[in-house]
């Protein structure tokens, strides 16, 4: 059924990608390849992957921004993936039922037993979440891992997306969006979380957190504003010639 | 927006077929055509093999062709299930039209309504697939709806036109189809001028939330070579090729198709069939030329995310 859930729970799962923190390593990329290059949702086809044009289907891509101009610029590394929105077009548009959005936990999926690979979901989407898989002859996305969210012969601390887990910068954390009492709900408060292309009207549930201003002074470190020099000025013999030849 | 050869031959081919279905269907009843029986055999016949031609051609664009009919179960939700339904559907009326005219000799008011009907509804969910997708600002307005379906009545009115040579020429009928052209030409060039003038909705500011520090550049690309996203909805095409195959539909396809209109209008006899049978592929080629760029000159949002600034 591609209509929404007509009641949907309040928990909606997702992710807050910090974009102070992230350091556009790819590592949440690649792991996510990884993972689910052999779970639900597998293959995750490559084509030509040792060719000049490697192309393949991925769930998550991390792009790189400068903003801002000259003494001013700076450099956000910017992942991208499925924001599992509340109000998802690449659900409604599916003809076939394929596509649809989980009540329990507002995840967005794909059933592709039922996908005839008609694309349409793909151009719904402003976000790019949606790949076609050549191969297979149907549309990916990212599942939120929901084959590691609620595996329980996971430890429990594992029980959370391939990004999440393997991010080394801790710059994307996994929650409950719905509960304003959660850790993600909080971080998001605090730090003025936001939507991507909000005048879509989509209403993501993934938020992205703010690059936070740029510090100007080591400030509070108490360090010397300058170090001395590193040696001595040359005595003697060599101090008469290092003067000599300073001229 | 990648130009796909298949679905652009969907609608146009279907398109024109729909537009003659929905003429025969409403204006035979009311003797504004020949009631001739070999006229229905051959009018009905052109119009359901260019609607069966067309849908047969948008199976090549899924990646599942043996599970279509799936596609018919989400009309409460989706444009293109609604389209499939309406599609399916409007065969059955059709149908019955045909049987009746050619094989009773009688014209079926009911039947021939209920297939105009149907054919009508059909091209309206097909723009608005379109219509609806806000992900691409240049689909997602109020041209795209009249353009799709002026080129139908247009397209359908033309070979109307043209098959009615053989049998009993109905001016009536060819200035239709020269009004009908004239239409879809100011329409769509109402929708180019808007295209061109429009201010955009969506910047890669706005697509990365990077509102307050300035301008946003893409720095660097997340992979080195194009993917699925790229090839699919960032197909792009130089704006002099774009400007010229306005041309291209503009003269080749509306100005040749309404001159000859005129020319089948204003003469009689071999002139007349030979005007009105070149018009209407002529015409066929402008809706197709403008069709391919609907596509190729759509901006999708996530191309904001690979270096467009705004779309």
């Amino acid at each position: 059924m591609t209509s929404l859930p007509e009641r949907p729970s309040p928990k909606r799962l997702g992710l807050v990608i910090d974009l102070d923190i992230c350091v556009g390593c790819h590592a949440c990329a690649v792991n996510c390849k990884e993972w689910n290059a052999g779970g639900v949702s597998a293959p995750l086809t490559d084509l030509a992957p040792y060719g000049v044009e490697p192309d393949g289907v991925w769930f998550n891509r991390v792009h790189t921004f400068e903003v801002g101009e000259g003494a001013e610029g700076r450099t956000v590394h910017f992942p991208r993936s499925c924001l599992h929105c509340a109000e998802p077009a690449c659900v409604t548009v599916c003809p076939t039922g394929a596509s649809f959005k989980r009540a329990e936990d507002g995840i967005v999926l794909v059933d592709e037993d039922l996908c005839i690979g008609c694309k349409l979901c793909s151009w719904a989407c402003p976000y790019g979440a949606r790949e076609f898989d050549e191969d297979v002859g149907v549309m990916k996305k990212c599942t939120l891992c929901v084959d590691r969210i609620y595996n329980e012969t996971f430890a429990p601390e594992e029980r959370v997306p391939a990004c999440v887990a393997t991010c080394p910068a801790s710059a994307r954390h996994f929650g409950d969006l719905g509960d304003p009492e959660s850790d993600v709900s909080k971080l998001v408060a605090e730090r003025q979380g936001y939507d991507l292309m909000p005048e879509m009207g989509y209403a993501p549930t993934n938020k992205y957190l703010p690059p936070r201003p740029r510090q100007r002074s080591a400030g509070c470190t108490g360090a010397a504003a300058a170090l001395p020099p590193a040696q001595p000025a040359p005595q003697g013999l060599l101090g008469w010639l290092d003067r000599l030849l300073s001229r | 927006m990648h130009p796909a050869l298949s679905v652009i031959i969907f609608s146009t081919t279907s398109g024109a077929g729909y537009g003659l279905l929905a003429l025969l269907g409403i204006l035979t009843p009311f003797d504004a055509l020949s009631q001739d029986r070999i006229f229905g055999f051959a009018a009905l016949a052109l119009a359901l093999a260019a609607i069966t031609i067309g849908l047969l051609s948008s199976l090549f664009h899924l990646g599942h062709r043996e599970r279509a009919w799936r596609a018919l179960s989400q009309w409460r939700s989706s444009w293109l299930s609604r389209e499939g339904v309406a599609a399916v559907a409007t065969y059955l009326p059709a149908g019955l039209f045909g049987i009746l005219w050619v094989f009773y000799g009688s014209i079926s008011p009911i039947a021939g309504v209920l297939a105009a009907l149907g054919a009508i509804v059909t091209v309206c969910c097909t723009a608005m697939i379109y219509r609806s997708l806000k992900p691409v600002p240049r689909w997602h307005n109020g041209w795209v709806l009249p353009n799709y379906l002026l080129a139908a009545l247009m397209t359908g009115a033309l070979w109307l036109a043209a098959v009615l040579q053989f049998f009993a020429p109905r001016p009536a009928v060819t200035l239709l189809a020269l009004v009908a052209t004239a239409a879809t030409a100011l329409v769509k060039i109402g929708y180019w001028r808007f295209i061109d003038g429009e201010t955009a909705t969506s910047t890669t500011a706005s697509a990365t939330g990077l509102t307050n520090s300035g301008p946003v550049r893409l720095f660097e690309a997340p992979h080195t070579s194009e993917n699925y996203l790229l090839k699919e909805m960032g197909f792009q095409i130089a704006r002099k090729h774009a400007a010229k195959l306005r041309r291209i539909a503009l003269t080749l396809g509306f100005g040749l198709s309404f001159l000859l209109s005129l020319v089948a209008l204003l003469t009689s006899g071999g002139l007349a069939a030979a005007a009105a049978l070149l018009a209407a592929p002529l015409g066929m080629v402008g809706i197709f030329v403008e069709r391919w760029l609907f596509f190729a000159e759509a901006r999708h949002a996530v191309t904001l995310y690979y270096g467009q600034a705004a779309v």
